[in-house]
């Protein structure tokens, strides 16, 4: 952001480099297949990290490893796999989305912001249900 | 032998008239801590446009709304603003084309520093578009007498980017320039592909070298604001990844 002030402003310092808040700019399919593509990418990330540390605490101790991983059965992590799978479902189809805007062409950018919601839909219709019966059942 | 009589003229029925509110985003440096919305009515026929909102608010109630404007009609690029938070022209934003139900809200274009009312400062903003050296740059002259030939193809190779009229509605419809205000942005980077994909120019090596930065071309994230925002139907989006591939295969 330049934030240098305008030339004639230079006595109001304080409010000439000013940005206005303003509405929220209504951005169509392109802006928010970004903004979902960007909070679900920074979810997986933390995801990962912490997925990296329980995995590495095998190495402190074996007894410290099962406790975490017997945390993994419950009911409110198996809600929590549902919405990981989601992001990582949904990142992975924008993904290719995006490669496809890159490499072959940006006209189709709203139709395939909309198949990848389909086969977002499609996947999770496949998954959810056994997920939710392995999560419960047990 | 009929004598011509004049017909008689054709009363037009009374135009239908509607109050519209609009709410400005305010700004005055010298007063202001921050901006806020001040909203006025005003009678607006539908063929109106909402410059004509802007000028009419101006000259019969607050005389010190400010705001550019220049020729009105959608070629000098001076009135560029946030209608209903999506980047327009005002000049070219029809009232019938608007839900006036709702207030209007009207705001100065975003990441570029306000100055007031619906002026920001474009310095930053036509500071990126010289840095991409934006004029015809060729190794050879032309014949004398003669224009540089080019054939119906070549022209049209870079057709849909000449015609910007560096208006800054892609650019600050940017949320990567939003953050980020060192970013090129679409508009240089349109205007960069005008005379790279041009076949008179022989330097394109060098902007495609200067767009090939980190704050270039690569921090495009394919959002389609800018195509969405632009007054003139470029297909901005398209016209950057078409820079993005010349950069990868090393030419244009």
């Amino acid at each position: 952001m330049p934030q240098s002030p305008a030339g004639t402003l230079t006595s109001q310092q304080k409010t000439s480099s000013r940005r206005p808040a303003g509405t929220l700019y209504r951005g169509r399919e392109g802006m928010w297949s970004w903004v979902l593509h960007r909070i679900t990418g920074v979810a997986i990330f933390f995801f990962l990290l912490v997925h990296i540390l329980d995995t590495a605490l095998v190495r402190v101790s074996p007894e410290a490893y099962n406790a975490v991983i017997a945390q993994y059965q419950t009911p409110l992590m198996g809600l929590g796999e549902v919405a990981l799978v989601g992001a990582i479902v949904f990142h992975a189809f924008n993904g290719l989305r995006i490669i496809l805007i890159d490499f072959w062409n940006a006209k189709y950018q709203k139709v395939m912001f909309y198949v990848v919601l389909g086969l977002w839909v499609v996947t999770m219709l496949a998954f959810v249900p056994r997920h939710l019966i392995n999560v419960f059942s047990h | 032998m009929s004598t011509p009589t004049l017909e008689k003229p054709v009363v037009p029925e009374t135009i239908e008239s509607f109050t519209v509110t609009f709410n400005i985003r305010r700004f005055n440096p010298e007063l202001d801590e921050e901006p806020h919305w001040q909203d006025f009515d005003v009678q607006m026929y539908p063929t109106d446009r909402v410059l004509d909102a802007l000028h009419k608010i101006k000259w019969e109630q607050d005389g010190s709304l400010s705001f550019r404007r220049s020729c009105a009609h959608g070629i000098c690029g001076s009135d560029a603003m946030r209608i209903n938070g999506r980047n327009r022209l005002a000049c070219k934003t029809l009232i019938k084309d608007l839900d006036i139900t709702k207030p209007v809200y009207v705001e100065a274009i975003k990441g570029l520093p306000l100055e007031k009312d619906l002026i920001v400062d474009m310095e930053p903003f036509f500071d990126s578009f010289k840095e991409i050296q934006p004029f015809l740059m060729s190794n050879v002259a032309a014949t004398p007498g003669k224009e540089r030939v080019q054939t119906v193809a070549q022209r049209e190779r870079f057709d849909d980017t000449t015609k910007c009229i560096l208006c800054a509605a892609c650019t600050s419809s940017c949320p990567v320039f939003w953050t980020d205000g060192q970013y090129f942005g679409p508009a240089a980077i349109v205007n960069a592909h005008r005379f790279i994909f041009d076949s008179r120019d022989d330097n394109a090596a060098v902007r495609l070298d200067i767009l090939n930065d980190q704050e270039g071309v690569w921090r495009c994230r394919t959002t389609f604001n800018c195509t969405e925002a632009c007054p003139r139907g470029i297909q901005v989006t398209q016209a950057i990844s078409e820079v993005k591939q010349a950069i990868m295969r090393g030419r244009a």
